[in-house]
């Protein structure tokens, strides 16, 4: 057996290695991603399949202004991270709520849009493959938007109270990623249920 | 010297003296069955060959290199050797070109089974899966029957196959008779096709290969290979109405006044239930409760009574018949032959 | 400047502390995020877990050694195997696995930690808590037809079996749920071992001196990400059909029972490379220090096992064959199989190439390894045969499949984990496991392995299906069923054997030291059991073996980066 015998670091090496940030939330996204993908292949499968009830080109709507709200959420927490990493912290709180009530308005137009489609339309996710297909799809990424406009709002009250500066831009930046994600996804979702499956 | 087919014969007769037995895949009686058989002796040679060669060299390293006691000299580390371009790319070719015989190989056998022409006078048998029997159902013939198979022996140079079409009406099954062809899955909303071609007559065992819930290890198939004037002598009674016998009359008004009617046919009654097997010709067959019991009047009094007392789960309820009528019905389905 | 790390310091500093109450020690462990400790949870965790479904087996095994028999009601068998299947992929490989990596991976980088140490606490109690809902099945549950109450629908609970009508009860939402709590659990780790390995390696640690250990835990967790998601899904879908009333695999509703097990199998396949990567990674570790000699061809060893990582994402199908992919669907996925047969083959070509030329130790760890290596040859090859669907055909959903996968399991995995055991539990906790009961516990367990699992092969071929809970009479199965479950008894006293080994060598095992093995990795520099901060001060390495290089100097393997082009041969002059 023999001792062992080790160089302890030399302090002018630089040595950089990645944000575990970034990187924790580049691979919880990835796990999501492939959620995601099976929600939509199983929304694609059963385009057409659906035995009865109403069709999609029946009840479904282009939810352009909402879509249109959601990415541009996109952009404004992007300005946030970018104001937080200039030290402009009344600016950072101005967009992150940009952000907050763009999503809200997101999320209060798919809560409109199932208010219609249960009750006046008839289309539950037990009516047929549709109903099952859409509402768990669709659902999955409004649950998604939810958990990061928690995460959004907590992140304003903290701007707005003056508790975040520029040492934690890296952090407000991984969120920010979550979020591009969130809208990426919509971006599928809608290409999937409102343009190829109607 | 001998041609592979000859190879096979004789790795047949020697792994049949160790494998003698209804359901081995290494006694195939059919074109499918003896299809695959053919292939699996190639890959088991090939495999055999890796095997050999690997393991040969595994206890070969391990002997010729294996740490002797020092001389007392110190330890001395063996050379440290990194890789080698060469070695790594031969053992990289080499397994791809077996992969890739061994693709074609396989990718023939698949389509030859798959896409094989079917013959003008190919038999058509539709297969429902149940929890826990199998539906027989010959829609040429107007033939409707239960768990035990019947169809004409083929022959090499006159095929006469039985094209089986197959789905389930509750969870998934898979039918798997070893010595007539591969298994195939019956599934719920979903039709599979399988064929089968049986060139010796006899009775073929089998069973259920796909779980489905608790008797699946009791739904056994099997598969009668019959001569055809046999087969059609057994067709022509199937067609029948069941067999009105007065002296059963009291039986069959137990059958018919109770609920057996809801989950039985007898043909020519009015039991029409579609749940349960069809009993016009019961008695006619060696075995009931999916091949899992014999025939005799004992057990299917038993099993009237409760089948759980032969058949734990199976889906048809105790009848919770008093003792006469369970007698009189007893006698009753026995005469329906 | 050179760091020593005395040993003895560490034990006078442990004769000062007053002995704890068992409240403060218990405390201690439920809130600890350090990464050892979580990692020998994870695999205290497995090893009970691995008890109780390996009693699950005995059962089972009793119950199938005669035709007809009764010993367990078909309710309770169909729950057994259910049970045992699930357990022993989620409760017992997956844990053991993850526990290892917790334990070895940062310090194996020169590292202090995870890169989350408060998520790696998480994912371990929420893992463990979906084993006990599992469990509790037992006691909560009510199954199918109100009789029996774990669930009966057996480890990958094909639609619709697991549909309401099917499986009423609560049986099959414990194993739905909690599956999915274990699955947050094994992402949680699976991304803390990314951002640790990426994020966190000492200075000179570049990707191309990684151990390789590490590097196919990176190549495992990355799988993991991609594999778990779709059965998490999948369970979704379940939960919702079965409680809102949806019809994702309702099929009177128009629903496909084939999606499910599309999803499943999208899972599941690489699933088992989950579980097998691992064991690739102890055996890189292991076999290289046991040979006395590198690793033969590092990096065709890393592109190998990410290579295995990717195909192993396209093979699923080959689980399906019997369902009517239709021909094209077939051949496609017969391909594929193959082809993953070739970079697997690669790295038991190296690993033969490693012991080539060495000087080989037989120690139990080592032991254990060759058994790994002659066993994963054979599972690999039964693999191969599978992989050709007409012979899946005959032989899919049959004891030779049964017998394939448990040689994988048991024969390799099993077996290396056990090497593992041997190799580390001197670096966990400060004593050597007895190597005299190791020889008895290797040469038990091969002979009980080989009698179940390759006489199980038989069965198979004489087509006896699974998932059956008894047999007829006259199909000519008894006999190899009857000396297959012998085995079992024969594998159970050896594992019995091993128990006694690991509890009574902590207390009277011989003190390890900080090197027992002359090893090469970092962790080796450590005292045995590390403190808790791991390295005094981080090291920086120049190559991918630096105590290799501290103990020969003249021969260091930093001459011999693959930098520097062609690798090329040394002779030694002397120690």
């Amino acid at each position: 057996m023999s001792e062992a015998v080790l160089k302890s670091a030399s302090p002018n090496q630089a040595w950089t290695l990645p944000s575990r940030g970034i990187v924790g939330m580049t691979c919880l996204i990835i796990a999501e991603i492939a959620i995601f993908v099976i929600f939509v292949v199983a929304y694609i499968f059963y385009i057409g399949k659906s035995l009865t009830g109403p069709m999609p080109k029946d009840v479904l709507e282009l939810p352009i202004f909402t879509t249109i709200c959601l990415l541009s959420s996109s952009l404004t927490v992007h300005a946030a991270v970018s104001a937080l990493q200039k030290n402009k912290q009344g600016l950072c709180s101005l967009w992150l709520a940009a952000t907050v009530l763009l999503g809200g308005i997101f999320i209060a137009g798919t809560a409109h849009e199932w208010y219609d489609l249960i009750y006046k339309r008839g289309l539950t996710i037990r009516t047929n493959l549709f109903g099952t297909t859409f509402y768990s799809l669709v659902g999955l990424h409004a649950t998604h938007v939810v958990v990061g406009l928690i995460l959004l709002s907590l992140a304003l009250f903290f701007s707005i109270s003056g508790g975040m500066k520029e040492e934690h831009s890296e952090k407000l930046e991984v969120l920010s990623l979550y979020w591009h994600f969130v809208d990426g996804v919509w971006v599928i979702v809608f290409l999937v249920v409102y343009v190829l499956g109607r | 010297m001998f041609a592979s087919r000859e190879w096979c014969g004789i790795a047949a007769v020697i792994l049949s003296a160790f494998v003698a037995d209804p359901t081995s895949i290494f006694e195939p009686a059919g074109t499918p069955a003896r299809s695959i058989f053919s292939l699996s002796m190639l890959v088991l040679a090939i495999t055999a060959a890796i095997f050999l060669i690997v393991a040969g060299i595994l206890a070969y390293v391990l002997v010729r290199y294996r740490s002797r006691p020092s001389n007392g000299q110190g330890e001395q580390e063996p050379p440290q050797i990194y890789g080698s371009n060469q070695i790594e790319l031969s053992w990289t070719v080499i397994p791809i070109l077996i992969v890739v015989m061994l693709f074609l190989a396989t990718t023939r056998v698949i389509y030859t089974t798959e896409h094989a022409q079917r013959p003008a006078n190919a038999l058509d048998v539709i297969v429902v899966g149940h929890q826990f029997w199998w539906e027989y159902r010959y829609p040429q013939l107007g033939v409707v029957t239960a768990n035990e198979l019947h169809v004409p022996v083929s022959d090499k140079v006159h095929p006469l196959p039985t094209y089986l079409t197959m789905s389930s009406a509750d969870t998934d099954h898979s039918f798997w008779v070893p010595r007539l062809a591969g298994k195939m899955d019956l599934i719920p909303n979903k039709v599979n096709t399988m064929w089968i071609d049986p060139q010796m007559k006899g009775l073929y065992l089998g069973q259920c290969a796909q779980y489905c819930g608790v008797q699946h290890a009791k739904m056994l198939i099997r598969v009668y290979a019959d001569t055809p004037e046999e087969f059609a002598a057994w067709v022509e009674h199937q067609r029948q109405p069941a067999v009105e016998d007065s002296a059963t009359a009291e039986g069959r008004d137990v059958f018919m006044h109770n609920a057996c009617i809801s989950c039985h046919t007898i043909r020519g009654t009015v039991a029409t239930g579609r749940f349960g097997p069809d009993l016009t010709h019961v008695g006619s067959r060696q075995t009931i409760a999916s091949a899992s019991v014999p025939n005799t009047p004992a057990n299917l009094r038993e099993f009237i009574d409760n089948p759980a007392n032969l058949k734990p789960g199976a889906l048809m309820p105790p009848m919770h018949l008093d003792t006469h009528d369970l007698d009189a019905v007893t006698a009753y389905l026995t005469t329906l032959k | 400047m050179a760091t020593q790390i005395p040993v003895n310091e560490v034990h006078d500093q442990m004769a000062h502390v007053p002995r704890r109450l068992w409240l403060e020690v218990l405390h201690d462990w439920v809130t600890t995020v350090d990464h050892k400790k979580i990692g020998l949870m994870y695999i205290g965790y497995a090893l009970i877990f691995l008890v109780v479904a390996g009693f699950e087996a005995l059962l089972m095994r009793i119950q199938l050694a005669l035709p007809n028999n009764h010993f367990v009601s078909p309710e309770v068998f169909n729950g057994l195997f259910t049970m045992h299947g699930t357990t022993m992929v989620f409760f017992v490989g997956m844990p053991i696995l993850f526990g290892f990596g917790n334990y070895l991976i940062p310090l194996m980088i020169g590292a202090r930690d995870m890169a989350f140490p408060r998520l790696n606490a998480f994912s371990f109690w929420i893992s463990a808590f979906g084993g006990l809902l599992l469990y509790f099945s037992y006691v909560g549950g009510s199954g199918l037809y109100g009789a029996g109450s774990a669930p009966d629908v057996g480890w990958f609970a094909y639609a619709p079996l697991t549909a309401r009508v099917f499986s009423p009860g609560h049986s099959t939402d414990y194993w739905t749920l909690s599956l999915l709590l274990t699955g947050i659990g094994t992402i949680g780790t699976a991304l803390n071992i990314v951002a640790t390995i990426i994020c966190m390696r000492c200075p000179g640690m570049k990707m191309s001196r990684l151990p390789l250990l590490p590097w196919i835990y990176l190549v495992m967790s990355g799988l993991a990400f991609v594999a778990i998601g779709p059965l998490t899904a999948a369970q979704i879908m379940l939960m919702l059909d079965r409680y809102v009333g949806s019809h994702f695999f309702d099929t009177q509703a128009g629903g496909s029972a084939v999606l499910w097990m599309h999803f499943f199998w999208i899972f599941g396949h690489p699933e088992v490379y989950i579980l097998v990567l691992p064991a690739f990674a102890f055996a890189n570790e292991i076999i290289p220090v046991f040979s006395r000699k590198a690793i033969f061809g590092y990096p065709a060893m890393v592109a190998a096992s990410v290579g295995i990582g990717f195909i192993s994402l396209s093979v699923w199908a080959h689980h399906m064959f019997t369902v009517g992919l239709g021909p094209g669907g077939n051949t496609f996925f017969t391909l594929a199989t193959m082809i993953i047969s070739v970079p697997t083959g690669i790295k038991i070509f190296n690993w033969l190439a490693t012991l080539w030329g060495g000087k080989i130790q037989f120690t139990a760890s080592m032991m254990f390894a060759i058994g790994f290596l002659f066993q994963f040859l054979v599972a690999g090859l039964t693999g191969i045969m599978l992989s050709v669907a007409p012979f899946d055909w005959q032989l899919g959903n049959s004891y030779f499949v049964v017998a394939h996968f448990h040689y994988v399991l048991v024969g390799a995995i099993l077996f290396m984990i056990f090497s593992a055991f041997y190799y580390w539990y001197p670096k966990m906790t400060g004593r050597m496991l007895s190597e005299k009961l190791g020889k008895w516990h290797f040469w038990l367990f091969v002979i009980g392995f080989h009698l179940t699992f390759d006489l199980m092969h038989v069965p198979g071929l004489l087509g006896m299906p699974r998932r059956i809970y008894t047999y007829e009479a006259d199909r000519g199965w008894m006999i190899w069923n009857l000396l297959v479950s012998s085995g079992a008894i024969i594998q159970t006293v050896a594992t019995l054997i091993f128990v006694y080994n690991m509890v009574r060598s902590y207390f009277k095992g011989p003190i390890a030291g900080p090197d027992p093995w002359d090893a090469w990795t970092l962790e080796w520099s450590m005292p045995s059991p590390p403190p808790s901060y791991n390295f005094a001060e981080i090291p920086t390495v120049a190559s991918r073996r630096p105590l290799w290089d501290l103990k020969h100097p003249e021969d260091p393997d930093s001459d011999y980066e693959i930098e520097q082009g062609a690798p090329r041969e040394t002779e030694k002059e002397g120690a």
